[in-house]
């Protein structure tokens, strides 16, 4: 499959996704809460089966938070990027992906630890590298007194 | 009698906790385990990192692109090169600038020469970790070679901050191509000489076969990649599958395995420095003539947009994914470093192994430490 088929594939698979054809990947947008279901079928499907997890990046936006996963098919050898959004970033939360790819437990840690976003189904969020008196760090209003980073 | 001696033998019967870490030497730097153990055999193994999380993707929102090249040295300082080679390609691919042959050929000699000198360390310390005092003083002593060769041509040895994006700080010196051909034949003829002292040693097989085993299935859902995932059978390597800089125009086997137990994952990185030796082989002599970098724009402002790279290290998968706002800082950087994710994997395949177990089972994963904290 090419990427424009690919991406006529996953619109059949997932009707109310957005999907747009990146410079390298094809893009698919879902809101958080089919992100799960999404994913599942993504990974479950024949034609995608996107069964590695290649990252999980989380964005904090001005509005509200997205974040990014990247997969990868071993068998096809095609990559999907699949996006999603919180609702506002007062208190965010997405489902978890630990229950399709294991390596989510450590990826989505990671997110929690620095961006504060919760992953709902999550078998251990905790926080990664900072103790709980830290904020989270990567947020764009994050303010540090003692380290000035900002420019 | 039996009861008394039943009694004596402490924690048989519950679980206990032990700390391994942040300072013990098999770990190779400040990695925390909290060990649960019933009797020697490990039930649950639980990291603690952050010890020297420098949090360079913030870092990185506030300076250029250009600067952020010597950030990644320090990530997986093993693989220095190849980390900025991942950030110049991403920077490179944004901006659509077409990169000379001779800087592809040059970067492809110089990650494969990074690649070797970091099996070379890993066998070293590996074998000191399971017993072979030897082991490490060979593996340093070859490593050194290389170093040599770094720091007549880039100035630095290990964090050697060689790329930039465009091209490559410097020119290569003019010993470059003898003293790495030099090195090749030195190492072809050393190379056997590991084999004889750890490969074939009864007693490192006998502590490292069907020990820690990691099925298919499980090192694709755990990400697990480089040597550890393709000693499973996990064909992962970028340089095949998304061949970046030289990498489409020479040949080389993926190293692959279908066993998995920890045994292979370090035969996976013996076999890759064959591998690396034939690659070097096939372009040390047809190195391009031409410029060694491009001029770019002094200040690098890339479109706005997301742009997503990856790079094979020592170690597996590295992605460099940036998402620009139009700025000359990028608006957020992600690193997915291969010793991250690899991580996540301990826990399952130490299960119920003994724990000097894991002390092997830890090392053949080759974890380096700033590569995990970031």
């Amino acid at each position: 499959m090419d990427k424009a088929q690919l991406a006529e594939f996953v619109k059949t698979l997932i009707p109310d996704s957005e999907i747009r054809q990146g410079k390298n990947y094809v893009e698919v947008t879902v809101p958080s809460s089919a992100l799960f279901s999404a994913a599942k079928i993504l990974r479950e499907n024949e034609g995608t089966s996107c069964d590695y997890l290649v990252n999980i990046t989380g964005v904090d936006y001005a509005t509200d938070m997205a974040v990014i996963y990247h997969l990868e098919s071993v068998k096809h050898r095609h990559m999907l990027v699949l996006k999603t959004r919180t609702t506002g970033r007062d208190n965010p939360a997405i489902d978890s992906v630990y229950d399709i790819w294991k390596s989510a437990e450590y990826l989505e840690r990671e997110i929690y630890d620095l961006l504060g976003i919760k992953f709902n189904n999550h078998p251990d969020l905790r926080r990664l590298f900072l103790d709980s008196s830290w904020g989270f760090p990567l947020r764009k209003d994050y303010v540090d007194d003692i380290n000035i980073v900002s420019k | 009698m039996e009861e008394i001696i039943k009694e004596a033998v402490i924690g048989e019967q519950e679980e206990y906790i032990i700390n391994m870490g942040p300072q013990h030497p098999s770990t190779h730097g400040v990695l925390r385990l909290v060990v649960s153990l019933k009797g020697e055999i490990v039930k649950n193994v639980q990291p603690h990192i952050g010890y020297i999380h420098r949090g360079i993707e913030k870092m990185c929102e506030s300076i250029t692109y250009p600067q952020i090249i010597h950030l990644t040295d320090r990530m997986d300082y093993l693989s220095a090169s190849i980390n900025n080679e991942g950030v110049c390609l991403a920077v490179e691919k944004a901006l659509e600038v077409d990169i000379p042959d001779r800087i592809k050929v040059i970067r492809t000699i110089v990650s494969e020469l990074t690649r070797i000198q970091s099996h070379q360390l890993f066998w070293a310390s590996y074998g000191m970790d399971m017993g072979g005092q030897t082991c490490f003083f060979y593996g340093l002593r070859d490593r050194e070679m290389i170093l040599d060769i770094f720091e007549e041509t880039m100035g630095g040895r290990m964090l050697v901050s060689y790329n930039c994006p465009g091209g490559l700080m410097y020119d290569i010196h003019p010993n470059f191509q003898n003293r790495v051909k030099a090195f090749l034949k030195y190492f072809r003829k050393v190379l056997p000489e590991y084999d004889a002292i750890l490969t074939g040693n009864v007693i490192f097989k006998s502590r490292t076969i069907d020990v820690g085993k990691l099925s298919l299935e499980d090192a694709i859902s755990y990400g697990v990649t480089g040597p550890s995932g393709r000693a499973s059978g996990f064909s992962c390597d970028i340089r095949k599958h998304d061949p970046y800089s030289a990498y489409d125009r020479v040949k080389f086997n993926e190293v692959l395995y279908s066993e998995g137990d920890t045994y292979h994952r370090y035969c996976a990185r013996i076999e890759e420095m064959r591998e690396s030796m034939n690659i070097i082989d096939q372009l040390i002599d047809n190195i391009p003539e031409g410029p060694y970098a491009v001029k770019l724009k002094p200040v690098i402002k890339l479109p706005e947009g997301e742009y997503f790279q990856r790079v094979e290290t020592a170690r597996g998968e590295l992605d460099v994914f940036v998402v620009s706002d139009g700025n000359k800082n990028p608006y957020r950087v992600k690193f997915r470093t291969p010793s991250f994710v690899n991580l996540g994997v301990l826990n399952h395949i130490t299960k119920d192994f003994k724990i000097a177990d894991l002390i092997a089972i830890a090392g053949s994963l080759d974890l380096v430490i700033p590569d995990i904290d970031r």
